[in-house]
């Protein structure tokens, strides 16, 4: 993370502001919960005992959008939700993300019919992907880390 | 413990169009009027007592006439057997009285029906669309409401799917 | 897409005219939405609360926000590729609701099923049952805020899904059971693992009823709460532990057994308070009772096929494949036509974890079925929501949803 320091400088450390900030950003990130359908469960699941979603600072479910900072969008998009997730979405405060998780979410999986939206990123944008239906929570925690890697990629420059 | 097709053609001899037997389950054709009373004589009658309404559901024969039809699938706890009746809509007029009135759990499966097929249900307390948005356009189990099958986005199309996403690249 | 604002409500409460009462028009009440956004409604349920201080006036539910056309997907595929769609429909209970699907389409083609088949289906489904019902003791007491039963629930929830994996390769989504039977047989690490569970599971439910039974303050939320009467309960078309609840002695594995259920021994827990916490009770019953009936499905497992032999609708094995011109013919026929059953149509019940899961099934005498409909049991009892929930605490309604067990995708389809 390039975290630099200097031998015998009694605690001092020097580190470029933006992986500061993106270290923080990505150790204490608060998801949504935001459980549509069959991945919610799986969301659960990846959140409950057996994987411990909280190894990576991510145990505090946030029922608000206005104290999250990720959404992952578990489940199936109806058109009678899409209205609904993109005002949570917008309500969500900057910096903001979003991880599309199963087929569902991500191109409309075996639903391609007239009730579903083809894909969440039709409303809002979509980081990062996870495939599966329903992804099982190690997939779900790769989506996650990969979001992490994205992130830390971020340049101050891209901020403003 | 009455014979039911018996019971009822006894009591309603204009009203039961026609008696099939299928896979062991009896299903009663009934005029579209005298549903409500044929429901009300179903779950008083001692001997009957259909008591359990367990569901109901439409059916769009589309191209056929009638083309529209309501099953009602009717239970029995007190003799442990099923009835089905079923009646048949015309497509300029799919109107049915409610049997709300008989049994309080049609109130959700006909506002379904109602939502899903555009059947009318007269004496209905509180006919809205169920799962549809309101405003929609259409009625979605019918046969002639499309599927809305969207195409899905390959590489060789990823740019003219993705003009439909404007929210995409945000 | 355009018109995404359209669904944000900027109009009067003069528009809520005929759902709430006069009292609200006049501001004397309050109106409060909730949902389809929020922690406890279990899912995108949305209701529109009518308060009078904290009691509820009157509630009224709004489904449909997870409504994904599955009946009408299914009307555009074959018989055994819509299997995936039920599948996804009460995601607690996949292998019930293939269950129910494949029930209706023997019943329809006069199909018969092996009985190592149906006893694996019965053993399958009870493990499915006590699946579900640990989710919803875990949901249901995080709700009422016992935060511990939600962690251990899914301790052992993960085994139950490992022993799906190792039959079907799926964790949720098995689509393991198939018209006359199941895909395939199950793997030789099967038994030992379902032997393992079953001795195991037990001391963990103790452990459940340790944590709650007796807990004074899980009592103040559940005793005499959520309150329904045997009557109400038949009338508003109730099923299920919600039914039992209220003392009605009405299990569809007793009444109308399918799939060889009057082969098992086991006894279905009756309340007598029709409360949240007879519920609870009975679903632990129930859970220990499943236990009962694996064991015994278990122990007398027969052997032999689990497939049925009628070619006409089950696809030969691969083994014949490579020796008979017959399968092969049979095989390409299934797989580029389907199978067409009989004109005519049925309607199947079962039991799943929730309720009554009915499957009413048309054919046309097509390979694609004309239509499918499910009764599903979370629909109806949201339907029964307002007439439970009328008269309660705002504070108790969360306890309420918790206790009728829905599941939207079961109730949405």
């Amino acid at each position: 993370m390039g975290l630099t320091s200097k031998l015998g400088d009694l605690g001092v450390v020097t580190v470029r502001l933006e992986d500061a900030v993106n270290w923080a950003r990505t150790r204490a990130m608060w998801p949504m919960l935001f459980g549509l359908a069959c991945c919610a469960i799986e969301m659960m699941s990846t959140q409950a005992s057996v994987y411990d979603l909280s190894r990576f600072g991510m145990e505090l479910m946030r029922p608000s959008p206005r104290q999250s900072d990720l959404m992952i969008v578990a489940g199936r998009v109806t058109r009678k939700m899409a209205p609904v997730l993109r005002q949570l979405y917008d309500q969500m405060p900057e910096p903001k993300w979003v991880i599309s998780m199963g087929d569902c979410a991500s191109c409309g999986g075996i639903f391609n019919n007239y009730a579903i939206v083809q894909g969440v990123d039709e409303i809002v944008p979509v980081d990062v992907y996870v495939a599966g239906c329903p992804p099982r929570p190690e997939q779900l925690i790769h989506g996650i880390i990969t979001l992490h890697e994205r992130i830390k990629q971020e340049r101050i420059t891209d901020w403003a | 413990m009455l014979d039911p097709v018996e019971a009822i053609t006894n009591a309603f001899p204009d009203a039961i169009q026609d008696v099939i037997e299928f896979r062991g389950e009896i299903t009663l054709v009934v005029d579209s009027d005298r549903i409500v009373s044929v429901c009300r004589f179903c779950r008083d009658t001692k001997g009957l007592e259909y008591n359990f309404l367990s569901d109901v559901s439409g059916v769009d024969y589309y191209p056929q006439e009638p083309r529209f039809a309501v099953s009602y699938h009717l239970y029995s706890m007190v003799h442990n057997r099923s009835l089905r009746l079923k009646v048949y809509l015309p497509s300029d007029n799919p109107v049915v009285s409610s049997v709300t009135s008989i049994y309080p759990a049609a109130n959700w499966s006909e506002r379904e029906v109602y939502d899903l097929f555009g059947v009318y249900f007269t004496d209905h307390p509180d006919l809205r669309r169920l799962l549809m948005p309101e405003g929609w356009d259409g009625h979605p189990l019918r046969k002639d409401y499309p599927l809305g099958y969207e195409t899905v986005q390959f590489s060789f199309n990823f740019d003219e799917i993705d003009r439909h996403k404007p929210y995409a690249r945000e | 897409m355009t018109g995404l604002q359209d669904s944000v409500w900027e109009g009067d409460i003069q528009q809520l005219k005929g759902l709430v009462s006069e009292r609200a028009l006049s501001g004397e009440t309050m109106v409060l939405n909730m949902g389809p956004q929020h922690p406890s409604t279990h899912g995108v349920l949305r209701l529109m609360l009518e308060l009078d201080g904290e009691e509820i006036v009157s509630c009224v539910p709004d489904i449909g926000y997870l409504h994904t056309g599955i009946e009408k997907s299914m009307e555009s595929k074959r018989y055994e590729q819509a299997i995936t769609m039920t599948d996804r429909m009460d995601y607690l209970n996949p292998m019930g609701n293939n269950l129910v699907y494949c029930l209706a389409i023997e019943k329809l083609c006069e199909l018969d099923v092996p009985l190592r088949a149906q006893y694996l289906r019965v053993l399958l489904a009870e493990l499915t049952r006590i699946n579900s019902h640990l989710v919803w003791l875990g949901t249901h007491a995080l709700d009422i805020g016992a935060m511990s039963v939600f962690l251990y629930c899914f301790r052992e929830r993960e085994k139950i899904l490992d022993i799906f994996e190792m039959v079907s390769g799926q964790r949720m989504m098995s689509t393991y059971f198939r018209p006359g039977g199941l895909w395939r047989d199950v793997p030789e690490e099967f038994e030992p693992a379902v032997r393992d569970f079953i001795d195991y599971f037990p001391a963990r439910i103790d452990d459940y009823e340790r944590l709650l039974t007796n807990n004074p303050l899980w009592l103040d939320r559940t005793q005499g709460i959520g309150f329904l009467s045997a009557e109400d309960a038949i009338r508003l078309g109730c099923t299920g532990p919600v039914l039992r609840g209220s003392g009605v002695n009405w299990d569809i594995r007793k009444a109308i057994p399918y799939s060889s259920y009057d082969h098992f021994e086991f006894d279905v827990p009756l309340g007598t308070h029709g409360d949240i916490y007879d519920r609870y009770l009975i679903r632990i019953e129930e859970m220990r009772q499943s236990l009962r009936i694996v064991r015994q499905a278990l122990d007398n497992l027969p052997k032999g096929p689990v497939r049925s032999n009628n070619r006409k609708y089950v696809p030969p094995p691969r083994s014949e494949l490579g020796t008979s011109m017959e399968a092969v013919i049979h095989h390409f026929k299934l797989w580029t036509e389907g199978f067409r059953p009989p004109k005519g149509e049925v309607y199947v019940r079962v039991e799943s974890p929730r309720g009554e899961l009915g499957c009413y099934l048309v054919s046309d005498g097509s390979p694609r079925p004309w239509r499918v409909h499910f009764r599903t049991p979370s629909f109806i009892h949201l339907s029964a929501l307002p007439h439970i929930a009328k008269g309660h605490l705002i504070a108790d309604l969360v306890g309420i949803i918790g206790t009728i067990d829905i599941v939207l995708g079961d109730a949405d389809r």
